[in-house]
């Protein structure tokens, strides 16, 4: 039962993704990156982190993937007007994929112990109670330190895409010429 | 394992027959009620009192012609109004929908997912919602669809934040996300929107944000933007968004039941001592209280004028945000010097 | 049967891998940074899979932050890119290369 949801919703993830990488429109790209966080999400589950799978979906899909699309939107994105990239560019990109996903796996495979699982995941690991613990006594100063992470993301972004004040940064001069 | 397997489908079964039948009674009720209150009849030609109107609803809808725009995004198109119908389906799955009972051998609450994240999840299933609306006014092809669906996406993350905020807060006293703990915890003291009284107005406002229902229905408002994301959509199409609006309202009301008002339970009756009638009484209070909700739903539509775009965003971040804020950290201090 | 973890590494391995050659092939700025959010979410899951084999919190603890961290990043870049357009009416990165020798 859990290898046929891993591999159902592993397949969904490694399709999607794909999607995301290659389609031509950007809206399709960022609805399937959607299906892929999705699938990443239920595979959280899998490995006994409900929470973190519940907060990538409210998270991620529920608000950075949808200020994604209305940046999509507001800017009107089009279509990519020609090829992605050259021949040559493609080939050796291609190569530098296989190369990083093999030595990747080779990394993986190297340190984890070969053999299933006996059990599922813990009662201890699965238990919010037990995360919601390691991470306000353990990692407290990070978790604050978060918190003014956001704070200053949060002017930083209303600071960048603010529209520049009268007369500075102007991007049709002949306008101010225009005016006597 | 295979009892549990067959009682969680008796639970799904029953908890998807009842909200299938939401959409049919909100259209009688909608109707009937906005003319009482505007002072004229209503339909009252199909059946007495207009019952059989939602049955020549369906009727119309299912015969009309379904046109689709020729220059449309043709998948978008077709996908949004199925996804519109999947958080107002799937989010109903962490609610209580009765007390517990017994089956076999064990005693099985009347949740379909009984998750530690139950409310989160509740959360993050409702936040999937904005999907449809961005799909459906960006494939529609219509300046006015995409207006309306980013001014509904804007408002819908911006009020969600509140609603969150003000969850958050009737978890801390209770120490568990599940809501079938909440309305544990609301049987054993007081119903939570007495000393919780700020947040539960946040969270009634943000609900009626959240489904795009007057005073904050300016996404679909008529005179302002003809139907705003839905315009280009007809027939089933437009019946799926319809549904898929009136199931979320009844699923949001049954979550701010079980928060601030006791979910199934009644706090005189004692409901372990009587078996499967406990839980018809249970499933049947819940279901007062949301028809309720509703009907509080619909006055308040036929009442208040629409909010402009400008006053809803403030409201949302400017009041709201910080009440929610207030209310959270009000009852954290009350939950720390063991009053509540 | 359990799945292994060492299938989840391998997922998230070819996850990356997809990203990674989405970031490089790419030309619509966007489209970069959404396939920056697919490999991000490969660095998450291979932190929850050693997580569960080693039975351990940090793993999880880590991702929250990651999660916070993808969201302020996401934030400040979607800005970014709108300052971009606003100057140069085009996003596309081979058109936006002032400072390039």
């Amino acid at each position: 039962m859990e290898l046929l949801v891993f591999l159902i919703f592993a397949f969904l993830a490694v399709a999607a993704s794909l999607v995301v990488v290659a389609h031509k429109n950007p809206v399709y790209s960022t609805m399937a990156l959607v299906v892929t966080l999705f699938a990443v999400a239920v595979l959280f589950v899998l490995l006994g982190a409900p929470f973190i799978g519940v907060l990538q979906v409210l998270i991620y899909t529920g608000a950075i993937v949808v200020l994604f699309l209305f940046v999509i939107m507001l800017l009107n994105i089009g279509r990519e007007e020609s090829q992605l990239a050259g021949h040559k560019a493609q080939f050796f990109t291609a190569i530098f994929g296989s190369v990083l996903f093999g030595g990747l796996v080779i990394l993986a495979l190297s340190s984890v112990r070969m053999g299933a699982q006996s059990d599922g995941p813990s009662l201890a690991l699965v238990s919010l109670k037990g995360l919601a613990t390691t991470l306000f006594t353990e990692y407290l100063l990070p978790f604050e330190i978060i918190g003014l992470l956001l704070l200053v993301a949060v002017i930083g972004a209303t600071v960048a895409a603010r529209r520049p004040p009268q007369g500075e940064g102007s991007v049709h001069p002949q306008k101010e010429e225009a005016q006597p | 394992m295979n009892v549990d397997v067959l009682v969680t489908v008796v639970k799904a079964v029953v908890v998807l027959v009842l909200l299938l039948q939401v959409a049919p009674i909100m259209i009688w009720v909608e109707r009937r009620g906005s003319a009482f209150m505007q002072d004229r009849p209503g339909p009252n030609r199909l059946g007495p009192f207009g019952l059989f109107q939602g049955l020549a609803d369906a009727v119309k809808f299912l015969f009309k012609e379904d046109v689709t725009p020729a220059l449309a995004d043709k998948p978008l198109y077709l996908a949004a109004p199925v996804l519109a119908l999947l958080p107002a389906f799937t989010t109903s799955v962490v609610l209580p929908w009765g007390p517990n009972f017994h089956w076999g051998d064990k005693d099985y609450r009347f949740i379909i997912a009984d998750a530690d994240t139950g409310v989160l999840l509740f959360l993050a299933l409702a936040s999937l919602g904005v999907y449809s609306l961005v799909m459906a006014g960006y494939a529609s092809n219509n300046k006015f669809s995409l207006l309306g669906s980013i001014r509904a996406s804007a408002q819908l993350i911006s009020y969600e934040l509140a609603m969150t905020v003000s969850v958050l807060a009737v978890v801390i006293p209770v120490n568990s996300f599940n809501l079938g703990d909440v309305v544990e915890y609301q049987r054993t003291h007081v119903w939570n929107f007495l000393p919780q009284f700020l947040g539960f107005l946040v969270f009634s406002v943000a609900a009626f944000a959240e489904t795009n229902r007057l005073p904050f229905d300016l996404p679909e408002a008529e005179s302002e933007l003809i139907a705003g994301f839905h315009t280009e959509y007809s027939a089933m199409r437009f019946a799926a968004f319809f549904m898929a609006e009136y199931t979320s309202m009844a699923a949001l009301s049954a979550l701010g039941v079980t928060l601030y008002f006791g979910g199934w339970s009644l706090p005189w009756i004692n409901y372990e001592g009587l078996g499967w009638i406990g839980v018809a009484i249970g499933l049947g209070t819940l279901l007062a209280k949301v028809a309720v909700c509703m009907f509080i739903f619909v006055w308040v539509r036929w009442t208040f004028p629409r909010f402009r775009y400008d006053q809803l965003m403030r409201l949302g971040w400017k009041f709201l945000l910080p009440v929610a804020i207030l209310n959270l950290i009000a009852v954290a201090a009350m939950t720390l010097a063991g009053w509540l | 049967m359990t799945v292994p973890v060492s299938w989840y590494l391998m997922l998230a391995a070819a996850l990356f891998a997809i990203g990674t050659i989405g970031a490089l092939t790419r030309r619509n700025g966007i489209s970069i940074f959404l396939s920056i959010e697919v490999m991000l979410n490969a660095a998450n899951l291979t932190l929850i899979a050693y997580s569960r084999q080693l039975d351990s919190h940090t793993g999880q603890v880590v991702v929250f932050f990651v999660l916070a961290v993808a969201a302020a990043e996401a934030a400040v870049g979607l800005a970014l890119f709108i300052a971009v357009f606003r100057q140069r009416h085009t996003i596309d990165l081979n058109r936006i290369n002032l400072l390039r020798w």
